[in-house]
């Protein structure tokens, strides 16, 4: 007997389980979904285990609601204090639903009246990605640039701010976050030659505290001497300038319309820029910084960390705005503080959230434009075969969309899978002029998409951050434009732009149980404990978004090039869907 | 009015000769006129043809003055429509006739009317759902062929003057008019 060794296995038993805790992705879960990536993590995992995969097969529609909006409904609903929150595509309305009473009947409904005109400066529809939650109140975004709160229990508005201007193309799409009594916000516009910002606006006041542009010298980035990106080709001065052709930064896109995640302990916040305008890349030579790039910044001040450019001069609209999920990993035997980034120019890249190194970056699908990313000197290496301009370039994949686009993935602790929701398209193009008329599109491109190898133009992978490699995936004949979530209970959620809401076994992507609902989906499902003490999973469906503007804009398929090229993937879909949204919550018997 | 040449003739030459003149000089002024605001502008976007709905309180009404489109059935108008149209980013938001951001222009059914004075009048004052107002920053002249091109589109100009050359991978108006449905394929 050796009590000492005892003592020493259960201290290491100990330690394990506190440093198990301590990992950035077992953030701590009341049951409720505060904010549309469900902690600042943006791990979108729920603890929440009564559906599991034994019992998800009986899952039962709880109560619905009519969104009262026919345009992409790609909001994820919040669930705070026994109330549900919707936010609407245009005109932006927020929803309270009391979840107290059978079938949830309408506490309130706030009405911001956004410009209708902003509807002509939303490039890939009038949508809206959802709110955040915080110390009583609801705060979100409208589609003519302006940040609003309102008070969660009454629905009256606490304040509102400006922050652009329609007339100079800006909208805002983004569900901001809040951080340290800041709210974060990101315009959008990549398509109308914006100056691309992230600001962060006074959570009581409402008061812009400070605001990072994208574009121009570093004074206006808000670099400065803290500043140190990882790699040689991200240093330099005033290079929001530099890298650009005279003047042309002024009218360069980088939005930050999509994710944004946060570690309170490093106090750093982390986003991506959207891609660089106009598309056609003939008519910006240079790198164009910072598009295409993730910021890490402090939330009080807006100062930059680091940041590190993934696609320098873009050539196929590969923004970098998808989501960051927040990871402690063990890599190489060490533990790295590292954050997931599944970009839309195919690769998956896990960086050091500190430093802003790569520690790797690998395609997770089909690519073809780009060969690699060497991870020593962070440059990626173009295939010259396929590069856009003036000239036709064919069969160059992934298409503009990305391999994945905005739509959020999840990852679960459980399993250490990243859960994929991403397509698969190739696409065609031919550069034009690009005039830059204020308020009007900047893009220079006619394009055209079509599905990739396979034939199927969607994809559901499970990837394996440490090991980089995809361990299942499941085709979808659309591209997959909903987000996922992942429970305790084993299962992940999503939706098809066909119309089919889905669970699947999160070890092996074993189909479980589905559910046709009455439009295809775009939306983020979420899952929470519901008043009864019973797990609920919620989805809204309204098929729109870029890729289901064939539907929500009634467009016409003879012209592929319609909706930046998406319509030529997607004319069929209108013999799948109907547009309409709706809410749809389900639970056990 | 009298013209120096003509001056010192007798009469009836005279006469003849400043008869002549002023027809030459006339025509002259004609062929150098530059249309910057035909008279149907005005009538498009104040007058009755520019009327949004069918349905007229009052019972039948006599028929109202059509205002014709005074670039309509010239190749080089049409030409010129889808020229400008790319070149204002009309294309930006609707594409080839296809739409996205903005409605398809390939259709059977007009949101605001289809006829050539409510296009014009949709182009110069704007729609209230995101259509900009085109009003004093193109001219005239240029919206109403970018109207007889957004008309050709749907194969409702002249095919004699549609352009049949593509300028670009997909643009080909003559092609589209072919395809048109009015529906997704």
């Amino acid at each position: 007997m050796n009590p000492g060794g005892g003592i020493r296995l259960t201290l290491a038993g100990s330690l394990l389980v506190l440093s198990g805790l301590a990992q950035i992705q077992n953030q701590p879960d009341d049951g409720q979904w505060i904010m549309a990536p469900k902690n600042h993590a943006s791990t979108r995992y729920s603890t929440l285990n009564q559906i599991n995969t034994e019992n998800v097969r009986n899952l039962k529609p709880a109560f619905e609601f009519s969104t009262g909006t026919i345009r992409g409904n790609e909001a994820a609903p919040l669930v705070v204090n026994n109330t549900m929150y919707i936010v609407t595509p245009f005109p932006n309305f927020l929803y309270a639903l009391d979840l107290t009473k059978p079938g949830a009947p309408m506490k309130w409904v706030y009405q911001p009246n956004p410009s209708p005109s902003a509807q002509g400066v939303a490039c890939c529809d009038t949508v809206n990605r959802g709110a955040a939650y915080d110390k009583g109140r609801i705060y979100y975004n409208t589609l003519d640039v302006q940040t609003v709160a309102v008070d969660a229990n009454t629905g009256k508005e606490v304040w509102r701010t400006k922050l652009g201007d329609i007339n100079m193309g800006e909208s805002i799409t983004m569900a901001p976050i809040v951080a340290k009594g800041k709210v974060l916000v990101g315009n959008s516009g990549g398509e109308f030659g914006v100056r691309g910002w992230l600001a962060g606006l006074d959570a009581d006041t409402g008061k812009i505290a400070w605001r990072a542009y994208a574009t121009g010298p570093d004074k206006d980035v808000l670099i400065g001497p803290n500043f140190k990106p990882f790699y040689q080709k991200d240093r330099g001065t005033d290079l929001g300038v530099k890298t650009w052709p005279s003047e042309a930064w002024k009218i360069g896109g980088a939005a930050a319309w999509s994710w944004i995640s946060y570690d309170p302990d490093l106090d750093l916040f982390y986003y991506g820029t959207s891609n660089p305008g106009p598309w056609n890349p003939e008519q910006r030579p240079g790198d164009n910084k910072w598009a295409c790039t993730i910021f890490a910044r402090r939330p009080e001040t807006g100062e930059a960390v680091w940041a590190y450019q993934m696609t320098p001069h873009d050539l196929h609209d590969y923004d970098g705005i998808n989501e960051n999920i927040l990871l402690d990993l063990t890599i190489g035997g060490s533990l790295r503080k590292v954050l997931a980034h599944p970009d839309r120019n195919g690769f998956l890249y896990l960086i050091d959230r500190q430093t802003g190194e790569v520690v790797s970056a690998e395609k997770f699908g089909y690519v073809n434009t780009i060969e690699s990313v060497d991870v020593k000197t962070g440059e990626l290496k173009y295939n010259p075969t396929k590069e856009s301009g003036f000239k036709t370039v064919r069969d160059a994949c992934p298409a503009p969309p990305g391999l994945k686009d905005w739509t959020p993935s999840s990852f679960s602790p459980r399993t250490g899978l990243i859960y994929l929701p991403h397509n698969n398209m190739c696409y065609e193009a031919q550069g034009t002029q690009a005039n830059y008329i204020a308020g009007t599109p900047f893009v220079g491109m006619k394009v055209r998409m079509y599905a990739g190898p396979g034939g199927n133009r969607g994809i559901l992978s499970a990837w394996d951050p440490v090991k980089a490699k995809t361990v299942w995936s499941i085709n979808e004949t659309f591209p997959v434009w909903s987000g996922t979530v992942v429970t305790a209970g084993d299962v992940v959620f999503y939706g098809t732009m066909d119309g089919w809401f889905k669970a699947v076994d999160a070890r092996n992507g074993k189909s479980l149980w589905q559910f046709k609902v009455g439009s295809g989906i775009v939306g983020q499902p979420v899952t929470y404990k519901g008043p009864d003490g019973k797990q609920y999973v919620a989805i809204l469906s309204g098929v729109g978004g870029w890729a289901g503007a064939a539907v929500s804009g009634g467009l016409n398929g003879v012209d592929g090039t319609g909706a930046l090229g998406f319509l030529n993937a997607t004319s069929d879909l209108g013999k799948y869907t109907t547009k309409g949204g709706m809410l749809y919550v389900f639970s056990l018997p | 009015m009298v013209f120096p040449w003509c001056i010192d003739r007798e009469d009836t030459v005279r006469i003849r000769c400043t008869i002549f003149l002023a027809c030459f000089l006339w025509a002259s002024c004609q062929r150098e006129k530059r249309d910057i605001e035909p008279s149907p502008a005005r009538l498009a976007v104040f007058g009755d043809a520019a009327r949004q709905s069918d349905l007229r309180p009052g019972g039948p009404v006599h028929p109202q003055h059509v205002v014709n489109n005074p670039y309509n059935s010239s190749g080089y108008d049409i030409s010129e429509g889808q020229r400008l149209y790319n070149w204002y980013n009309c294309s930006g938001c609707h594409f080839d006739g296809g739409g996205g951001i903005g409605p398809p222009l390939i259709k059977t059914t007009w949101i605001y009317g289809g006829e050539p004075a409510n296009i014009f009048d949709t182009i110069v004052k704007g729609r209230p759902n995101g259509m900009p107002s085109w009003g004093g920053r193109i001219p005239e002249y240029q919206i109403w062929q970018i109207v007889a091109y957004v008309r050709s589109m749907n194969g409702l100009q002249p095919t004699s003057a549609t352009p049949t050359r593509p300028d670009t991978i997909e643009t080909n108006p003559q092609n589209l008019q072919n395809r048109t449905t009015g529906e997704t394929k």
